[in-house]
């Protein structure tokens, strides 16, 4: 029996709606099974919290007097993007430190707003007959400044790689430490509870749905940079590796710093966790099947890191399950396993979008606009070309 | 008898040299290599706790410097900062004793009787919330 939008969210209004979490919908349609799970829940909450470079906030300072056009910014000696007006910047969360390098980057300067604390401002400027000021040194807190808002290019990767290394050496990369001679794997998915495994074909998320980002009610803006919604994938149709992604954007004022964590990898960079949720309306059966899979059902693959190409070699495939029971099997040999993306924060994502919908009857919008299906597009590599070849 | 454990760095040189015989052999001290690397050429490390008798560690310590070797305390004491740890789990992955382990919910398990002080997690750590202290 389908539902439509409309009718799911009279239910919300009217506080009346059955609103549960990914897994809680697993249970309940293995115990229920799937028409009778997709006919009683209306909503079901996904939630993720992982390391996701490519984040960041859009800052506007408010004009000094005199006025400066503010050229090149640092935030607690980190540097921001000085390319737009006058006192607008973007600050990015890899972006590190001038005197701490990694163990102090964008992230932190984010985390340290949120908390409330006052942060320093410095810029400098060529002055000119309108912003006369040349340079200004002062500080700032998350409430002095006019706008302060997320705008995050990628997040929310839908499935991401298993990374193991066969060769001699440790690799300090963007998934932790991977250990020599298959040493351990690391991976970075919330699993059955993350957002885009739960609406593979991403049937009602797209641009303009309303999310959870670190704790403020977001939206997502646009497809995320490197969607890929032509990966390979499963008999469910859900893929097998990392496909799309999310650009969204929310209020910084209204985040926290429960979901919001800046992250330093040794020898990689800075970076920072940031707690993405999705609510997904149960309109049929069909989108029940995929939010009924649990972590045995969903499978990622395994990438040698060890072999540093583009094109890294696959060593097969691992379910969820599998990597979360702490150890899988390469070719007979037992490799301890350590994710990267945390469970409990996920959870706790998807029970307070939960808790939002449920109780502060936060209603669900419908995209305006699709976000790239499957069989639309791919990646592009980026090609080493000479002024000669164009 | 009293057990102790030692941080020591070998300069590239002395990387291959039996010292742990001597310690044996001359000083009476009971020897337990927690870890090590020492190659060839290269500077080794390698954490050691040793058994025996007060005096008997003085000289131990003592011959070891003479070698050339660097001897600090090992670390005794390793802390959770939970206030800034957000149970990502990825210091589990470099673990190899097991002493960080995740439970089936995805808490963060400490079995300090595991650990030995290899530091591994403190600098997997995206948090930088685990700390050795001395
Ligand atoms: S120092 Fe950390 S990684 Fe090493 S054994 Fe102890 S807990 Fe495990
Ligand atoms: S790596 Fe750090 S933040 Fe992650 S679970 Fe371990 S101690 Fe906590």
């Amino acid at each position: 029996m389908a539902k439509t939008w409309d009718e799911i969210n009279a239910r919300i209004a009217a506080g009346e709606a059955v609103v549960v979490t990914a897994e809680e919908f697993a249970e309940i349609a293995a115990a229920e099974g799937i028409p009778a799970a997709a006919k009683r829940v209306d909503v079901v909450t996904t939630g993720t919290f992982g390391p996701m470079c490519s984040s960041g906030a859009v800052l506007n300072f408010g004009h000094s007097d005199p006025p400066i056009r503010m050229g090149e910014i640092t935030l607690n000696d980190v540097e921001a993007y000085g390319g737009m007006a006058a006192v607008d910047t973007y600050i990015g969360v890899t972006q590190p430190s001038r005197f701490k390098g990694i163990e102090y980057g964008g992230a932190h300067v984010i985390e340290d707003l949120l908390s409330g604390k006052s942060v320093r401002l410095r810029a400098t400027s060529t002055g000119t007959d309108c912003y006369p000021r040349t340079d200004i040194d002062t500080w700032v807190t998350l409430a002095d400044l006019n706008q302060a808002y997320f705008f995050n290019p990628r997040n929310a990767y839908q499935n991401y790689a298993v990374a193991v290394n066969s060769g001699d050496r440790s690799l300090n990369t963007y998934l932790g430490t991977i250990l020599p001679r298959l040493g351990n794997a690391t991976y970075c998915s919330a699993g059955a509870l993350s957002p885009l495994l739960n609406d593979p074909t991403y049937r009602t998320i797209g641009v303009g749905s309303r999310i959870f980002v670190a704790g403020a009610a977001g939206y997502i803006a646009w497809e995320g940079t490197q969607h890929n919604p032509n990966q390979k994938r499963d008999e469910h149709g859900v893929p097998v590796g990392p496909a799309g992604t999310l650009a969204v954007i929310a209020d910084l004022k209204h985040a926290s710093t429960e979901f919001f964590s800046a992250a330093t990898f040794t020898g990689y960079g800075t970076s920072a966790f940031v707690g993405i949720g999705v609510p997904i309306p149960v309109l049929d059966e069909q989108i029940a099947a995929t939010l009924a899979l649990t972590d045995a059902d969903l499978t990622a693959t395994i990438y040698d890191y060890g072999v540093q190409r583009r094109s890294r070699p696959s060593l097969g495939q691992v379910t969820y399950a599998q990597l979360r029971s702490g150890q899988i099997e390469i070719d007979g040999k037992k490799i301890p396993t350590g994710p990267i993306s945390s469970l409990p924060k996920a959870r706790r994502i998807a029970q307070e979008l939960k808790r939002w919908i449920a109780e502060e009857r936060m209603e669900l919008t419908r995209p305006l606009q699709p976000l790239p299906q499957p069989g639309s597009q791919g990646v592009k590599p980026l090609e080493v070309r000479t002024e000669e070849a164009i | 008898m009293p057990r102790k454990r030692f941080d020591l760095r070998f300069p590239p040189q002395q990387a291959t040299k039996p010292v742990v015989y001597n310690l044996v052999k001359d000083f009476n001290l009971v020897p337990n290599i927690l870890r090590a690397l020492i190659q060839p050429g290269q500077e080794g490390r390698m954490l050691l706790e040793l058994t025996g008798r007060k005096e008997d560690f003085e000289a131990g310590v003592a011959f070891l410097e003479k070698e050339g070797i660097l001897v600090h305390p090992a670390a005794t004491d390793i802390r959770l900062d939970e206030d800034a740890c957000v149970l990502c789990g990825l210091c589990t992955a470099v673990c190899r004793p097991g002493a960080l382990t995740l439970d089936a919910d995805g808490a963060l398990l400490f079995d300090k009787d595991k650990c030995v002080y290899c530091e591994a997690c403190v600098v997997a750590c995206p948090r930088r919330a685990v700390t050795l202290s001395f």
